[in-house]
């Protein structure tokens, strides 16, 4: 007992003497939170412990998805929010200061697909993907499913739809770029990371999707081009804009966020994009913050690691299966990063 | 604090010093409970207020759940919430309340009786997380063609219609009712082995064969249990989300079939609210799960009404 005791003690006066230390002599950082969307989940985490070994920094990051991370960003209970699905000039309305959205990196969005006999590389375009998910091809061997694959001999099996059941911002990127091309699905069903789906199963989270879709033979169903490549999923090569029919890859997801024109507030889906090998169902995820910040010290370790992000983040985006940004977009946003400040104070040291 | 004057002991039975405080504290503990149950019920119904005063009670009858239009209405998550579990009841009652006989009526060798009742109870320890991974991946696949040959030869009847694309309503109750199994099981296991061996012997001596003594006399009198541990088992089924929403299908049609998929409000609630970025989505989100406190005390009425008529005249509680 009194051993322990008088270990106990030690450890005390130990660890008070560790706070007593004085700690490397850095410039005062603050600890961050962010919360958001899930799907950039794999690589944030990366960036968090890399930045955190480069520079002591800790930031905590919650994956509640995209509606979650734009209500905490508005409600100001974390000190930056993360979405796939853009703000709406409503919500940044709602925010009654400037918020910046920060692209960090991009993603395909892969139409997966079950039929035996049937490997990778089935081609499709908007205006099938369109009718299949409205219920109005129900046949694989449907006459227009046909006609863009004449070397494949499709076989008599009825289509089994797989959407997402939860709101996210993959079905955000899909029902965008199927209302961007076809006026049809605009008017009926529209883009949201939740849609009324007129038919077909619901999946709960991309592995929801992914597992239905492997169970379900017929099935077809679009998930996080990661989930693809990690399941072997069989994915079909969509024709682009350009009437090409592209396969899900990096290099598409990049060659689309090459090819798309972005706006001065960066809010931009770049499905369906001009450039010549764009995959054309991919799009950015965004990490969303204010313009000014209420705490200097917060603000600038937030403008430090958004500028590591956007630099040297970028490195790990490959091998977790994200495409990296474009250098002329990097570019543009080294300038609206340098535009963070405090009391009127830019926070970012020249770079 | 004055102990009060000392009485003798065989008067009072238990009695003890230290007995009001306790009482007290009883009291405060049950009555928390309650009060738990209303703030629950209240800040659902402030939060739910946008979505009811924009919908009102034609949210309970509409079938649109269109968060792009922003019209919701909850009608598809409430007949697939009360489906699947009726499903499930039908399935795990006959079936718990049998294993429940077979366990207590010496139809079991001593030596079995313990493992079975270990292993029905093991049921109810794993997560429901994994009972939704063994029915994606396991009964789903077993039942597929199960179901394909129902819709063949009985397609006519609308209940077992086709097309059968595996997850639905009819796998979900499926689920459920293994789900629920346990519950029923222990408790009316346990309100079997309380029916006094007198009514036994006394039945056995009028007369009666086994089933005979089982059926009209121990049955009926462990009755009001048994109910109770069916109801138990219905407010699991009808709240339970991540099994149902992994096997359900979530499409919010109203259909007739069995064999089609559907949605139930506890799915419904668990796949958008963390998504959802309208405040009229959200509202109407929370207005689905005051909806579902609602169905689960209606349905619980009506199994303690049941309750009541099944006893009848012969429990404590008396029929009037």
């Amino acid at each position: 007992m009194q051993h322990l005791k008088s270990a106990l003690f030690a450890l005390l006066i130990g660890s008070l003497g560790l706070v007593a230390l004085p700690s490397t002599p850095v410039l005062a950082q603050a600890a961050l939170t962010g919360a958001g969307a899930t799907f950039p989940e794999p690589i944030y985490s990366r960036w968090f412990s890399e930045y955190n070994k480069k520079t002591g920094v800790k930031i905590n990051y919650q994956a509640i998805g995209s509606g979650g991370g734009i209500k905490q960003i508005l409600a100001k209970t974390v000190d930056f929010g993360a979405s796939d699905a853009a703000m709406s000039d409503e919500d940044l309305a709602k925010a009654g200061k400037p918020i910046l959205m920060i692209p960090t990196v991009a993603g395909p969005v892969a139409i997966t697909y079950n039929l035996s006999g049937v490997a990778s590389g089935l081609k499709i375009n908007a205006y099938i993907l369109a009718d299949i998910f409205q219920g109005r091809i129900k046949k694989w061997n449907d006459r227009r499913i046909a006609e863009i694959n004449p070397s494949v001999s499709l076989p008599d099996v009825d289509i089994q739809v797989v959407h997402r059941s939860d709101g996210s911002g993959t079905t955000r990127i899909f029902t965008d770029y199927l209302s961007k091309v076809d006026s049809g699905w605009a008017t009926r069903i529209g883009s949201s990371t939740a849609v009324k789906w007129p038919t077909g199963l619901g999946g709960k989270g991309t592995e929801g999707v992914a597992s239905l879709v492997k169970q379900t033979p017929g099935a077809i169903g679009y998930v996080e081009y990661a989930y693809a490549q990690q399941n072997q999923l069989s994915v079909a090569a969509v024709e682009n804009y350009n009437g090409i029919f592209v396969l899900p890859t990096l290099e598409g997801a990049s060659a689309a966020a090459d090819g798309a024109v972005v706006p001065e507030n960066y809010r931009v889906f770049i499905t369906n994009s001009k450039g010549k090998t764009a995959y054309p169902i991919s799009g950015f995820t965004w990490l969303l913050v204010y313009q000014q910040q209420d705490d200097a010290t917060k603000g600038k370790t937030l403008v430090d690691f958004l500028w590591w992000a956007i630099h040297d983040g970028q490195k790990f985006a490959a091998s977790l299966n994200y495409a990296d940004l474009p250098p002329a977009l990097v570019k543009r946003l080294e300038k609206s990063i340098k535009t963070i400040s405090y009391n009127g104070k830019a926070l970012l040291s020249e770079k | 604090m004055t102990a009060p004057e000392p009485t003798p002991a065989v008067l009072t039975g238990m009695k003890g010093a230290n007995d009001k405080p306790f009482a007290k504290l009883v009291q405060t503990l049950s009555f928390l409970v309650l009060v738990l149950l209303m703030a629950m019920t209240v800040v659902l119904f402030i939060d739910a207020l946008p979505a009811i005063r924009t919908f009102g009670i034609s949210f309970l009858v509409g079938s649109d759940w269109d968060p792009v239009n922003g019209g919701f209405g909850a009608l598809p998550f409430i007949y697939g919430t009360v489906m699947s579990s009726l499903v499930a009841i039908l399935l795990a009652a006959p079936t718990g309340i049998g294993v429940a006989i077979f366990i207590t009526e010496g139809f079991l060798p001593p030596l079995l009786r313990q493992p079975v009742s270990i292993a029905t109870e093991m049921l109810a320890a794993i997560p429901s997380v994994v009972y939704g991974l063994w029915g994606i991946f396991v009964l789903i696949p077993i039942l597929r063609p199960f179901m394909k040959e129902t819709a063949n030869l009985l397609g006519v009847i609308p209940l077992l219609a086709g097309p059968t694309p595996g997850p639905s309503i009819f796998v979900t109750g499926v689920l459920l009712a293994v789900m629920i199994l346990p519950t029923i099981i222990a408790i009316s296991r346990d309100v079997l082995r309380a029916v006094p061996e007198t009514l036994r012997l006394g039945s056995m001596a009028l007369g009666a064969t086994q089933w005979e003594t089982i059926f009209s006399c121990i049955l009926p009198a462990a009755a009001p249990g048994i109910m109770g541990s069916v109801i138990l088992a219905l407010g699991r089924a009808l709240g339970e989300t991540m099994a149902a929403t992994m096997v359900i299908g979530n499409t919010p049609q109203i259909q007739a079939s069995l064999f089609a998929p559907g949605y139930t409000l506890a799915a419904v609630l668990a796949n958008e609210f963390a998504e959802a970025i309208t405040d009229l989505h959200t509202s109407a989100l929370i207005y689905a799960a005051l909806v579902l406190l609602g169905v689960t005390l209606a349905l619980n009425i009506l199994a303690q009404w049941l309750v009541l008529v099944v006893s009848g005249p012969n429990s404590e509680r008396g029929g009037r």
